[in-house]
């Protein structure tokens, strides 16, 4: 596992698009591979409202990797330090083991280049002291990217605060 | 210098890494964005966070502005007609051939029928400045913008009670306790800061009643979502308005210090009660109640949105008009969490900007959409545009010669393109400046591409808020292709018919410095920061005496003098709409978070996420009809029929149908969106020439459709 954690808020999330797109842009990737999808469940329709679920899907830098094991050229890599998992371009023979191999369909084929690539949660950016593109851009900020450990609370907090609301206000 | 060339900014084209700050031109909501340019290149951009609302947040569009910059399928140099009008058939031309090519043309319109005769349209802004006084310059009061397809109802709905357009009255939706929304769908048809809020609020537990005839992603969010019958929100405000005053839930001593024609309101809502209502609308009377009691438990930190784009149906005017007068009734005005008195620089006793406009002669003549003289309850400022056409068919009040559309495309955002081709045809010269193949573009005589908003720089824009602020449009990188700024292209044509004294700068630095001069602000300091707030401390206007509404009285007005001089209620009476036929739907448009209205289909990125657009019916109506999910359909009305995909959805209301707007292109140059998906404004056969007499918006969501599996 990689020693960071990118959460959504689903409850915050307005299903936008932007940290896809800022994403795609940022990586300058053509039509076709996406390194994150938010993908939507719903609406459906909980005590008669309509509901709508968010669901940020981008790698999830696993601690034992299944792309990684399967790489027959040494193309992915895990970072040490900090445990990224990254795909090095220049090693990539194309043979999309790592996408067969991936559970969850992180790994994505780029076919301009005819390469496998994936999240790296903008590594590059992490080096300067920035974040990850999607989180950066991310239109309501319902995208946290930190230090596992350091979690931050935000949901607690809005659960707390919900549930003192009730309380003080017992009508609704 | 070149004399065909725009002089850049200064510094634009210096090699290395240059921060600049600006304002997005993906949509027209202009957010301040920063952008990071790599030797002449956009490397990133994202949104400005000296701007604190704002932070680096940055939406689907302005996420793709990169790809649309990079894109070749947009307009690369002045391209002249050779073929017949749409045929599209052009020849590429240098600036000098066609700027020469329009002030001829141009000075044809004007020895014969004066500068009147030349009509100009843009889709508004906080840059229309610059606009206007091209359009002054030339001699013409035709200035018009988008807006009958979208706010005039609520802008007139604004003035007619307050004497103020509807952005005299910022909405604190941050600091909220319950937004009302009437198809408001703010998560959709978003705009970055106002989304940021609107989570804050309902974070923070604010509630939300969102009405609509489908569930939109702000139903999702919403505490109450009502699935309304198309076209009848206004019956719902009635209701409401009857609740609160029999049941005296209003802030009575807000309303007898500020409210005039309170017995009138009375009068006109003592049979609207929500039984009544719940008949027009479908919502049951028990959750009407319920909804305004637990609204104005509320107030004053309540809002019921007077909507945006409000160009839907004949009583749009009166459902914007009831909205503020329930907010009047909260005593919501000047409030936090309410609606605040937006304030420029004078109010807060600053020199603001010095505009371009007052540089330019006085037009005299009248108007050819004749608002300002056969309708002077209508805003004069840019007009009523559905108006033009009928007047360039009937030549009456006066002939027109020429058409210039400025970022903006008449045929797709207006409705009915079959009959305003009718009318342009009449024209000698019709000019499309963009910087898309747009609709009009690709039926014009000529197209002059402009800059892309990286690659110009714009007049600067004064903000009026709760504190007002400058914002500037700066100039990221230099042109990729053969393409100008929109102030230099105007000032060109002005020169070229020997008008230009108005616009007469050789730099945008030289514009900027004549606007700034004067005022406290040096453009270094603008320009370090994007966005400028010019007043540290908010100023409230005092509740009791100074709230200084714009009306003849001072005072809200439930009974509008200029309305009543044009001959129309101020407080209507209910028109209750048909009902459908089996298989026919209201038809209804909207967005999607990740295009704009119509010109981001074709961008790559935002093509991939959406490349077609497909009609919403309801689940079970559909399934009467034999009509499955997924179907291929033929969508009729009025003699015109198109094919598209079908969405079976529980959450639209069985009398309407949807589809997202912008689809069903027809310029081959778009490749991406090239005959992708269906055109709601063809659908729309005769609604050019229906508007509500009111507030002058269209009556687009009228329209009829028949639905069946093709
Ligand atoms: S690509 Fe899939 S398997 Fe590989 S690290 Fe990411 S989530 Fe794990
Ligand atoms: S940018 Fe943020 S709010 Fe928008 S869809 Fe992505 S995660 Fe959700
Ligand atoms: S809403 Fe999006 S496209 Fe529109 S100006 Fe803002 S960032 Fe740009």
């Amino acid at each position: 596992m990689s020693k960071y954690y990118l959460l959504q808020d689903s409850e915050r999330c307005i299903g936008c698009l932007a940290c896809e797109v800022s994403c795609k842009s940022n990586k300058s990737l053509p039509v076709g591979p996406a390194l994150c999808k938010n993908m939507s469940v719903g609406p459906v329709e909980i005590k008669s409202l309509p509901r709508v679920r968010f669901v940020f899907m981008p790698c999830f830098h696993c601690e034992d990797p299944w792309c990684l094991d399967v790489c027959p050229s040494g193309a992915i890599q895990k970072r040490a330090g900090d445990g990224i998992v990254f795909i090095e371009p220049n090693l990539c023979i194309g043979c999309k083991s790592c996408i067969t191999a991936c559970p969850w369909g992180a790994c994505q084929w780029d076919p301009a280049a005819a390469k496998a690539v994936k999240c790296d949660y903008c590594k590059d950016r992490l080096d300067e002291g920035l974040k990850p593109a999607c989180v950066t851009k991310c239109l309501t900020q319902c995208l946290e990217f930190g230090v596992a450990d350091k979690l931050p609370s935000g949901r607690r907090e809005r659960f707390a605060a919900q549930i003192a609301r009730d309380a003080f206000n017992p009508k609704g | 210098m070149d004399g065909n060339k725009a002089p850049n900014v200064k510094g634009v084209d210096s090699p290395g890494r240059r921060t600049v700050y600006s304002l997005c031109g993906m949509c027209a909501v202009r957010c301040p964005i920063q952008v990071e340019v790599q030797d002449g290149r956009v490397v990133w951009i994202q949104g400005n966070p000296n701007d604190k609302t704002m932070g680096t947040s940055l939406c689907a569009k302005g996420a793709a502005a990169i790809a649309f910059e990079n894109d070749d399928e947009r307009p690369q140099y002045p391209l002249i007609r050779t073929g017949a009008r749409g045929g599209g058939q052009w020849r590429r031309a240098s600036w000098d051939e066609a700027l020469d090519y329009i002030a001829e043309k141009l000075q044809g319109v004007i020895d014969k029928f004066g500068g009147k005769g030349i009509a100009f349209s843009d889709r508004g802004g906080p840059f229309a400045d610059l606009q206007k006084t091209f359009v002054k310059s030339l001699g013409s009061p035709n200035y018009f913008n988008h807006d009958c397809t979208c706010g005039r109802n609520a802008q007139h709905a604004s003035q007619s009670l307050f004497g103020m357009g509807r952005k005299g009255l910022g909405m604190d939706i941050k600091n909220t306790k319950h937004l009302v929304l009437y198809g408001r769908n703010m998560i959709e048809s978003l705009q970055v800061k106002e989304v940021k809020d609107f989570m804050d609020a309902l974070g923070k537990g604010a509630k939300c009643t969102y009405i609509d005839v489908r569930a939109t992603l702000t139903a999702s969010k919403a505490s109450r979502f009502w699935m309304i019958r198309p076209n009848t929100e206004y019956a719902l405000n009635l209701a409401f308005i009857h609740v609160v005053l029999a049941e005296n839930l209003y802030d009575a001593d807000f309303v007898k210090k500020w409210v005039v024609g309170l017995d009138e309101l009375r009068e006109s809502v003592k049979e609207t009660t929500p039984e009544w209502a719940e008949k027009m609308t479908g919502v049951p009377a028990g959750e009407i109640k319920a909804a305004i009691r637990e609204i104005a438990a509320d107030r004053p930190n309540v809002i019921f949105h007077l909507g945006w784009m409000t160009a839907r149906h004949r009583q749009s005017f009166y459902t914007s008009r009831t909205a503020h007068i329930l907010n009047a009734l909260m005593g919501n005005i000047e409030q936090t969490g309410g609606l605040i008195i937006a304030k420029g620089t004078g109010d807060y006793g600053l020199k603001g900007l010095n505009k371009l406009d007052q540089r330019a002669p006085k037009v005299e003549d009248p108007r050819v959409d004749g608002v300002g003289t056969k309708f002077k309850h209508f805003d004069k400022g840019p007009g009523l545009m559905h108006l033009l056409f009928p007047a360039i068919l009937s030549g009456e009040p006066y002939p027109m010669g020429a058409y210039i559309a400025y970022r903006h495309d008449p045929l797709t955002s207006l409705p009915d393109p079959d009959v305003m081709k009718q009318a342009l045809d009449k024209l000698d010269l019709i000019v499309s400046i963009d910087v898309n193949y747009s609709e009009t573009a690709w039926y014009a005589d000529v197209i002059l591409p402009e800059a892309t908003f990286l690659e110009r720089g714009s007049i600067i824009a004064e903000k009026k808020g709760a504190k007002p602020n400058l914002q500037l449009r700066d100039q990221c990188i230099s042109p990729r292709f053969d393409s100008r700024p929109a102030w230099w292209i105007f000032r060109e044509i002005l020169r070229r018919l020997g008008k230009s004294e108005p616009l007469e700068f050789e730099t945008l630095e030289d514009i900027w410095a004549y606007q700034l001069e004067g005022t406290d602000v040096s453009l270094e300091e603008l320009r370090s920061k994007g966005v400028l707030g010019l007043v540290s401390k908010e100023e409230r206007r005092d509740r009791d005496t100074g709230l200084g509404f714009k009306t003849a009285s001072g005072k809200v007005e439930m009974i509008s003098p200029a309305l009543d001089e044009a001959g129309l209620p101020s407080l209507a009476p209910f028109y209750d709409p048909p009902a459908n036929e089996p298989g026919q739907f209201n038809l209804v448009f909207g967005r999607v978070a990740y295009h704009n209205h119509a010109h981001t289909m074709n961008n790559p990125l935002l093509n991939e996420l959406m490349s077609e657009n497909a009609l919403w019916i309801n689940k079970a109506t559909g399934g009467e009809l034999g009509i499955g999910d997924g179907d291929t359909i033929e969508v009729k009305s009025n003699g015109y029929s198109t094919k598209g995909k079908v969405r079976l959805t529980e959450f639209i209301h069985p009398e309407a149908a949807f589809m997202v707007h912008g689809f069903g292109r027809t310029v081959p140059l778009q490749t991406r969106t090239y005959g992708k998906g269906m055109a709601d404004q063809r659908l729309m056969k005769g609604k050019l020439t229906s508007y509500d007499p009111a507030g002058g918006g269209n009556c687009l969501t009228e329209t009829v459709i028949s639905v069946k599996k093709a």
